[in-house]
């Protein structure tokens, strides 16, 4: 029990008659790498609401980062990173502002935040544009800033919802690396994409339809499962 | 059909375009292919007569997008990248009060959209705002079509949208080609370029190049393999210390591995066993759209 990241057990939502989310059950184990995909609609942003403590479940229980998602979610919070293809840094702050503002809503000490400051910027080589405003940085950069604040208290487990949305082909790639470097440091990743070729670089990988989950496991496994030659053709046919 | 000559394009000290040209003919399907922030979303505001170029012009079926502007807006149809619906009205809604802006009715051009709209017609008194993605862009598809338009320009109208909703939409693309509509569209999404009868690879402000996308992928310089191995990251940093190697990228579960013409398989499989890396498979293949594209921004 104790290295797992989340348990999910028949978590369930519903709005009103419709269920966004119908009796998934699934466990994440610490320093994963959890690709959770879907189409649109199926279910994947009510999901990460529930076990990111915004929403509550309608039924089912759901642990996540040793708290339960319903009763414990300040607690939850604070163990848990965040980042959506929308920015979560604010553009007229600079890259040190938006490092020092975050340290200090994730509870850091003053000495903590000038630590974590000068080691990100110096593992994104970024000392050049330190006190350039945010919305003066180019897209692909500003990806990776926002990954690095989000594990910047070092969490238990980060959720990354189409965090490369747009990026360009390389930057992609730079992005990936840094999750596997979260990954190899303890952190769980818990990642959304449309990019199937990221869907398998995960170590597991999930995929929802229509609320239910309606598979799990490895690449290999699924490959083999579906008796197809990549990823893009279990998504297809686990989708229509 | 659309025309553009050196367009420039600054905002303050951004160079947002810096001196694009590429020629659409008549009936094509053309791909400008680049990721966010590569001036895409300027270029369509400008052929759309929404925004004036700093230097150069741009023309579609022969208006000049700063003289002719009310002609322009006639002939285009135009799908930008956020959702251009009225998320209050109703699908059925949306559909007639774009035909009436545009001086025409629905019934006049169904035709055009009845494959599309026939997907929506059971949510035709769903408001907008209560569709789900793949929806709301056929909505906003149909919306641009009503029109009849001549040339129809399409800005990212995949992005945020799940692999089977994308192969949808493609599908709806090519159908429409086959009307005879001419088409422009964006996209991040480097697969989607080999839908297109031509291509333009943008890049900051840049075309890196411009032609048909077979011959885009034979432009390739290297010799290139796929390695299939147990672990990329494992083998992405063995490759560092290859000598033969010119680049090495993550493919999915493989890697995909440039090297000059001479070298042969045995001598990446050695390297990398001499790494404690086991093999799967090493074979040589040919190069992807995405491929070149990395190869233009090294």
């Amino acid at each position: 029990m104790d290295n797992k990241v989340i348990v999910a057990k028949d978590l369930t939502k519903k709005f009103g008659n419709f269920t966004a989310v119908d009796h998934i059950t699934f466990d994440v184990k610490q320093g994963e790498i959890f690709g959770f995909l879907g189409a649109n609609g199926a279910g994947k942003t009510t999901a990460i609401k529930m076990l990111t403590g915004i929403l509550s479940s309608t039924s089912g229980i759901a642990k996540v980062a040793g708290y339960d998602i319903n009763k414990e979610r300040n607690e939850l919070k604070k163990n848990i990173g965040y980042m959506s293809q929308k920015f979560s840094l604010y553009e007229d702050l600079t890259l040190k502002e938006n490092i020092r503002f975050y340290g200090g809503i994730y509870g850091l000490t003053k000495k903590q935040i000038v630590t974590k400051t000068g080691e990100l910027i110096e593992r994104l080589r970024l000392s050049h544009i330190e006190n350039t405003l945010i919305s003066e940085i180019p897209l692909g950069w500003k990806q990776k800033i926002a990954f690095s604040v989000a594990i910047l208290h070092h969490p238990k487990i980060v959720f990354l919802d189409e965090p490369t949305s747009g990026v360009d082909p390389i930057t992609r790639r730079q992005f990936w690396n840094l999750i596997y470097e979260a990954a190899e440091d303890g952190i769980t990743v818990f990642v959304t994409t449309h990019y199937m070729d990221e869907a398998e670089y995960c170590d597991r990988i999930s995929m929802m339809v229509q609320g239910k989950m309606k598979a799990i496991g490895s690449l290999h496994e699924l490959l083999e499962k579906y008796n197809a030659k990549d990823m893009d053709e279990v998504f297809l046919k686990l989708a229509r | 059909m659309i025309k553009v000559e050196n367009v420039i394009k600054n905002y303050g000290s951004v160079e947002a375009l810096k001196g694009v040209s590429f020629e659409v003919e008549k009936g094509q399907l053309y791909g400008l292919i680049g990721p966010d922030g590569s001036g895409k979303t300027s270029l369509f505001r400008i052929l759309t007569s929404l925004l004036i170029p700093t230097g150069g012009k741009a023309s579609v079926k022969g208006f000049d997008t700063v003289k002719d502007y009310k002609s322009i807006r006639k002939i285009v149809g135009y799908m930008p990248e956020h959702f251009s619906l009225y998320m209050d009205l109703t699908v059925e809604e949306n559909l007639q009060f774009f035909a009436t802006v545009f001086n025409t009715t629905v019934e006049e051009n169904y035709h055009l959209i009845e494959d599309i709209y026939k997907m929506l017609e059971p949510f035709k008194d769903r408001r907008a705002g209560a569709l789900s993605g793949g929806m709301k862009q056929k909505l906003a598809l149909s919306c641009a079509l009503i029109h009849k338009p001549d040339v129809l320009l399409l800005d990212e109208p995949t992005t945020g949208v799940d692999p089977v909703s994308r192969k949808e939409f493609w599908d709806m693309l090519r159908k429409l080609k086959d009307t005879g509509l001419t088409t422009l569209v964006s996209t991040p999404f480097m697969d989607d370029a080999e839908l297109c009868d031509e291509v333009a690879l943008i890049q900051n402000g840049n075309i890196l190049t411009i032609d048909t996308p077979a011959n885009v992928a034979a432009k390739y310089p290297h010799k290139l393999w796929k390695v299939e191995t147990e672990n990329n990251y494992k083998t992405l940093k063995a490759l560092d210390n290859f000598e033969e190697k010119i680049s090495a990228f993550s493919f999915g579960h493989s890697v995909h591995l440039a090297t000059n013409d001479n070298v042969p398989e045995k001598a990446i499989r050695e390297h990398l066993l001499k790494s404690n890396i086991k093999v799967d498979k090493i074979e040589p293949i040919k190069a992807s759209i995405e491929d070149v594209f990395m190869e233009l921004m090294r």
